[in-house]
């Protein structure tokens, strides 16, 4: 479904990616771990135009998206929930989600989807008026998952979904991607600083160092492997 | 005596209503691209001039084959939207676009510059002399008694001025567009990952500010008489004035400023002074800088438009 080939990313004269090549296939959640300053979230900008590659190629659905703009890449159903969650802080809960929707056209649809996302988050039905920057830092990361799903994408980037969450609240976010993933068949690609649950919850995992990777196998493989578990698990 | 003070009063508050709408008119230009890009677009002033000398040489046009006035102001003030707003989306692709990595003070600069070229192009394409600008603006018969008080072209001025606003309002407010300014005033990058064009955000912004801008033009023009190429420098500095008083990235917050600043010139002329109109606007512009920078309306972080 989505196919990295050789990219290389530069911030200015800074190399941030260097030779990236990773593939993600329908139905699977892969994820990617790695220390601060990676570059992960510099892969996930690179996949979604933000901060394109300079060389190599990006392949979603087998067309090259690599030329193109970032809103053509939503259109195709490729789309993010950044790191840092980026809620419209003024805009309502409810016109956060009317943003995601921003591509479609099939009022009928969005209004069905709007309903599914407040029977799912029953939290952000109750604070549907509300400005988004009021909510609290799980409730905005609820939002920031729905505001991507109102896309109805076929593959979700997920930035550090559990970044600055208590663990009750994390462990329920984790439950909800995976959910997301069986019930509506859609593929995850999940960057996380918490390895653990990350490649608990993975098909397959990548690591990454220093704009590198350096490693790719199976969640399960990556939690037993031994420079896996010193230099990320903490153990 | 007193009902002399009374009607005194009324007419000081019905000029300086008429005077702030137009200010607001074009301030909210300033205040709308602020709240996109966050820079001053000093070329904005020259918007409302040109927009006003559009509908000068259509509105001579159409009079000498003879169009009905109704007619007039309303094939005069769409070519003037036309016109201006075409200038405004063009001012942008040429003088901002292509510096919106550059440091901040570079836009200022072409911003400046722009306005220059454009009050010296209408200097060099016309003349330096003030022009008559006939009103395109009928007399109501029926407002006749009250014409101390109020006049129908300020009447028209007011009445015009709310509705364009309530429908900027309302715009903004319910529309998809209008919820995309609004996303991408906020976070940019977060606006493109949800599929906004921001480019496109951007033209769109700029073309309504210039509409504004260019409907404001006209109503001053068909009520001052006469107008020339720097009309566009004074206006454009009461605007941005009234922007930055009301807080500027606000919408209400710049037909709030506009107002106050319309009214500030009109009492303070009416029980003052004639001689210091632009004095009142400029001091009120200081006192808002030193007591309280963010506008009115404005909040010191990051909401805008
Ligand atoms: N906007 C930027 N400008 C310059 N350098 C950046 C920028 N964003 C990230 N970097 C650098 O690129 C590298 C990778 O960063 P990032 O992709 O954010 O890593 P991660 O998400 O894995 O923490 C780091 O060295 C970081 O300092
Ligand atoms: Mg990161």
């Amino acid at each position: 479904m989505l196919k990295l080939k050789n990219i290389n990313t530069y911030y200015g004269n800074i190399q941030a990616l260097k030779d990236v090549s990773l593939e993600i296939k329908e139905g699977e959640i892969i994820t990617l771990i790695g220390a601060n300053g990676a570059g992960k979230t510099t892969t996930l900008m690179s996949i979604s135009g933000i901060v394109p590659p300079k060389s190599g190629e990006v392949l979603f659905m087998g067309k090259p998206i690599n030329d193109m703009t970032s809103e053509k890449i939503v259109s195709m159903g490729l789309c993010q929930v950044p790191e840092g969650r980026h809620i419209f802080p003024h805009l309502t809960v409810t016109e956060n989600l009317d943003m995601g929707a921003f591509l479609r056209k099939d009022k009928a649809n969005i209004s069905k989807d709007l309903n599914y996302i407040f029977d799912l988050f029953p939290i952000l039905n109750e604070r549907r008026n509300q400005p988004g920057g009021t909510l609290s830092g799980g409730e905005q990361q609820m939002l920031a998952i729905s505001r991507a799903l109102m896309a109805r994408p076929k593959l979700l980037l997920l930035d550090e979904p559990s970044l600055g969450l208590a663990p009750i609240i994390i462990r329920q976010i984790f439950e909800i991607i995976k959910k997301i993933n069986k019930d509506s068949g859609t593929t995850v690609f999940l960057v996380e600083q918490n390895a653990n649950l990350a490649l608990k919850a993975a098909d397959r995992g990548y690591v990454m160092e220093n704009g590198r990777i350096t490693m790719t196998d199976t969640g399960e493989n990556l939690l037993s492997n031994e420079d896996v578990k010193n230099a990320y698990l903490g153990m | 005596m007193e009902h002399e003070n009374i009607k005194y009063f009324l007419e000081l508050f019905l000029s300086g209503l008429t005077k702030g709408s137009i200010y607001a008119l074009i301030a909210l230009g300033y205040t709308m691209v602020y709240g996109i890009i966050e820079i001053i677009n000093f070329a904005h002033g020259e918007i409302y001039m040109i927009g006003a000398f559009t509908a000068l040489i259509v509105s001579s046009v159409l009079t000498m084959f003879g169009f009905p006035m109704i007619a007039i102001l309303i094939l005069a003030t769409g070519t003037a939207i036309i016109y201006s707003s075409a200038y405004g989306y063009t001012i942008e692709k040429i003088a901002y676009k292509p510096l919106r990595q550059a440091p901040r003070l570079s836009p200022l600069i072409s911003a400046i510059g722009m306005s220059i070229f454009l009050q010296n192009y209408v200097l060099l394409a016309q003349t330096e002399n003030f022009m008559k600008f006939n009103s395109l603006i009928p007399e109501f018969e029926w407002l006749k008694p009250y014409k101390e008080i109020i006049g129908t072209e300020e009447l028209i001025i007011i009445i015009i001025s709310a509705i364009v606003m309530i429908a900027l309002t309302l715009i903004v407010k319910y529309t998809r567009l209008g919820k995309a300014m609004r996303a991408t005033a906020q976070d940019r990058m977060m606006a493109r990952l949800v599929g906004v064009s921001v480019n496109k955000i951007i033209s769109f912004t700029f073309i309504i500010g210039s509409a504004l801008a260019a409907i404001g033009g006209v109503l001053i023009a068909s009520y001052i008489g006469q107008i020339n190429y720097y009309i566009g420098f004074i206006a454009g500095l009461k605007a941005f004035t009234a922007a930055v008083l009301g807080g500027i990235g606000s919408i209400p917050g710049a037909v709030l400023g506009g107002l106050v600043l319309g009214w500030t010139e009109s009492f303070g002329t009416g029980y003052i002074s004639s001689d210091y109109e632009d004095v009142f606007a400029f001091s009120l512009l200081v006192l808002i800088l030193i007591f309280r920078p963010e506008g009115i309306l404005g909040r010191s972080t990051s909401q805008k438009v």
